[in-house]
């Protein structure tokens, strides 16, 4: 398939028509020219044949005529052309010039006759008018020739062709300029829908609403169909994730359970260490499938966010609560100062980011440290900023560890599912906000910024 | 075989001596081989300025300048005489000769700025605008009242018969074309020509060939008055002679206007030498003063200097005139009025 502009072909289409139009136009009017200047032609020959005719007598028996001055004046109005004429009385020439070729038709009394020939090198035109004169013993058949060149015909219909020509090319260029309009204008509804679907936040898929021509409807429907298509199979597989996390977080705690009963009952130091071993990594097994869970709660509850007033410092408060005891397992103290910030959202949302981005910061720090988490309004914005004194961010790039899975060069030997930080930004990205990641003052932990705009 | 050749080159010499009576004729040779032969009706000592002039510019071309009849120059070139240049006052004549294929086109800047009417096809060039007058003898016409128009003329001759008996003098149509081209136009645009005719054919008219001659004999007191003579030669003569013999009249109720034009012959050889000619003519002629030149340039309008007459249309109805029956019919009348012994 051409892969073409639309625009740019419609164009060369419309300009295409129109050039083939200036041409026929041009043609038209150029053989109009021709054929207007040729009967002009025509006419003054036949008016000065017919003069001379006029003047035709019988005087004692033998035909006499003279050329009138007007006959050859008249001549001279198309142009500067040649002039050749011939009087013949039966078969005896008059006057004028006797070489020249004889009408081509038999003559009728009265009537003109018109002959396109050749005369010394010329293309000449000839009108030719018979008369019967009363001369001697009965009518003689007086034939009058009048013959001109063709050169101020052909420079009159040549002027014309060319004005024509110019007035064509004009036409053309007109044309051409309103073709381009005319092209954009045709593909703006499609440029306008092409712009409302770019404009869309990445998990919007509700289908578009908008009053399209005819000719797009069918493409709005067929895109309407495909989105919702893939929305179901988002949504689908954001399930099963969630069912499989469900699924594998209740046999863990199981594991856990019962792996702690037999580090309780079990005496050997290797053997305990190795239980230890196992409760860690079901513990962490459990914090993945939790964070998936996670993050197929916030891509399900983001696509249809609910806007309720949540107050920030209210909702870290919870989420600190929550978080206490495993801070005091490693020695953290959390530490929140906070100040009222109204926002609007899903606050199960705005939690689940908050514990994610805490959780990291608990888990990245090292023993007998804090975290401080200070809500502060700024401006039209909440930012709620967590701040430890962990080992900060690495080299690698940061904007990067949002995405999913993608973990942090100097992560050591902290097991993580690479899922917290890309929960926290889709929450806030569904809010309207953005997740801010830098290192903290002094080179020394990682300042995480939640960014909301206020209610 | 070598009699045949010989005769047949007899007869054309023959034919071409018969062709065409020379006036008068002069060389000037240039420093080259290269001779533009200029066949003219022009007087040499009207145009000498001109061909010195020329010759001025291209010093080695020579210039052979033959003065005929307007009528010999026009059947000479239909008899294929070869010239590279033929320079006429019957325009008529010249006319007939273009439009009949005798003549070879020439296109330049200078005659692209000719206007319109003083130039045909690019085959026959205007160069000067010179009206026909009347001339007076002041001596002999001392006491008279001075005619502006054909009406006072007409008059005049009828109320001093004695006076202008034998002592007027004007064309013989039958032999000049200029008088004949000058004649017809004058019969055709007023209705005085004709009466004038009869008055002057009444008081034994002088015919003449040529103005020069009619000039003369006005100087010389012989004529008392000579009519349709071209202004520019007896301008020249008053201007050589100014005894204030003479008198020149414009009449005021029409004057024809001739062009004195120029075409080259289908039978040039010397095409270029000869269109450098016409262009210099061709650029005298648009002249705005009239400098020292014996003929008048064109005057752009084409009518001012003319008391309000166009000259002589250059086009297919000077051919009517030509025309043998319309020819005959015309001298016919003319005779009748002019030879009323």
């Amino acid at each position: 398939m051409n892969t073409w502009s639309i625009g740019r072909r419609l164009t060369l289409l419309l300009a295409g028509v129109a050039a083939l139009l200036s041409v026929l136009s041009w043609g038209m009017v150029t053989s109009l020219a021709q054929q207007a200047a040729e009967r002009t032609q025509d006419n003054v020959l036949a008016a000065s044949a017919t003069t001379i005719a006029e003047t035709l007598r019988s005087e004692q028996g033998e035909v006499r005529l003279e050329l009138p001055y007007s006959a050859f004046s008249m001549l001279g109005a198309i142009g500067q052309d040649r002039v050749f004429y011939r009087v013949t009385a039966g078969a005896e020439l008059l006057t004028g010039y006797e070489d020249l070729p004889p009408p081509s038709a038999a003559l009728t009394p009265g009537a003109v006759t018109f002959d396109t020939g050749s005369y010394r090198d010329e293309e000449i035109r000839m009108a030719s008018l018979t008369r019967l004169v009363l001369a001697g013993p009965g009518p003689v058949p007086v034939t009058v020739s009048v013959a001109q060149t063709r050169s101020g015909v052909a420079r009159i219909s040549a002027e014309l062709s060319r004005t024509a020509a110019l007035f064509s090319v004009a036409f053309f260029v007109v044309a051409v300029g309103l073709s381009a309009f005319a092209a954009r204008a045709s593909l703006r509804p499609l440029n306008e829908i092409a712009a409302a679907v770019s404009r869309r936040g990445p998990s919007d898929l509700r289908p578009l609403r908008r009053a399209a021509p005819a000719e797009l409807v069918p493409l709005m429907s067929s895109l309407n169909r495909l989105m919702d298509r893939l929305g179901q199979s988002i949504r689908r597989s954001e399930d099963f994730i969630a069912e499989a996390a469900h699924r594998v977080r209740t046999p863990l705690a199981t594991v856990r359970t019962q792996a702690e009963i037999a580090l309780r009952t079990v005496r050997d130091e290797t053997e305990k260490q190795r239980l230890r071993g196992i409760i860690r990594a079901v513990d962490e097994s459990s914090r993945s499938a939790g964070q998936l869970l996670d993050h197929a709660t916030v891509a399900f509850r983001a696509e249809d966010l609910s806007r309720d007033p949540v107050d920030l410092a209210e909702l870290a408060a919870q989420t600190v609560a929550a978080l206490e005891p495993t801070a005091a397992m490693k020695d953290i103290r959390l530490r929140l100062e906070a100040e009222r910030a109204m926002v609007r959202g899903d606050a199960v949302l705005l939690d689940n980011a908050l514990r994610n981005v805490l959780d990291n910061a608990i888990k990245y720090s090292p023993e007998d440290t804090t975290v401080v988490l200070r809500i502060e309004r700024n401006g039209r914005e909440a930012r709620l900023t967590v701040r430890d004194e962990g080992p900060g961010l690495g080299d690698g790039p940061v904007e990067a560890l949002t995405e999913r899975f993608r973990r942090g060069t100097n992560t050591g030997g902290i097991v993580g599912s690479g899922l917290g930080l890309t929960i926290a930004r889709d929450v806030l990205q569904a809010h309207g906000g953005h997740l801010h990641l830098a290192t903290a003052e002094g080179g020394q932990g990682t300042c995480v910024t939640l960014a909301l705009p206020l209610s | 075989m070598r009699h045949a050749c010989l005769a047949v080159v007899l007869t054309l010499w023959a034919a071409m001596a018969a062709a065409f009576e020379v006036e008068d004729h002069r060389l000037y040779p240039g420093t080259g081989d290269a001779v533009l032969r200029i066949v003219s009706t022009a007087d040499l000592e009207v145009f000498e300025p001109y061909l010195l002039a020329y010759q001025a510019a291209r010093p080695a071309l020579s210039i052979d300048y033959t003065v005929v009849s307007s009528a010999d120059l026009y059947r000479a070139l239909r008899g294929g005489a070869a010239f590279d240049l033929a320079i006429s006052s019957a325009m008529d004549l010249q006319f007939r000769l273009a439009n009949d294929g005798f003549a070879r086109p020439h296109r330049s800047e200078a005659t692209a700025a000719l206007p319109d009417w003083a130039r045909w096809r690019d085959l026959i060039f205007a160069f000067t605008a010179e009206p026909a007058v009347v001339v007076l003898s002041t001596e002999r016409l001392a006491g008279l009242p001075v005619p502006d128009t054909r009406q006072e003329l007409i008059a005049l001759l009828r109320e001093h018969p004695e006076r202008f008996r034998g002592a007027v003098g004007t064309y013989d149509v039958r032999e000049s074309g200029l008088g004949y081209l000058f004649a017809t136009q004058e019969a055709r645009s007023t209705d005085a020509y004709w009466r004038l005719s009869e008055v002057m054919g009444r008081l034994d008219p002088q015919l003449y060939c040529c103005s020069g001659q009619m000039i003369d004999d006005v100087t010389e007191g012989r004529l008392a008055l000579a009519y349709n003579v071209l202004g520019s030669y007896a301008a020249e003569r008053m201007a050589r002679d100014s005894g204030g013999r003479v008198q020149i009249l414009r009449m005021q109720d029409y004057a024809n206007v001739m062009l004195r034009t120029a075409l080259i012959p289908a039978t040039a050889q010397q095409v270029e030498a000869a269109g450098g000619l016409i262009d210099m003519l061709a650029r005298l002629g648009l002249r705005d003063a009239p400098e020292d030149w014996p003929l008048p340039p064109l005057g752009q309008s084409g009518d001012t200097p003319f008391t309000g007459f166009g000259p002589i249309r250059l086009g297919p109805a000077l051919m009517v005139y030509l025309d043998p029956l319309n020819r005959r019919t015309f001298l016919e009348e003319w005779e009748n009025a002019m030879e009323q012994r």
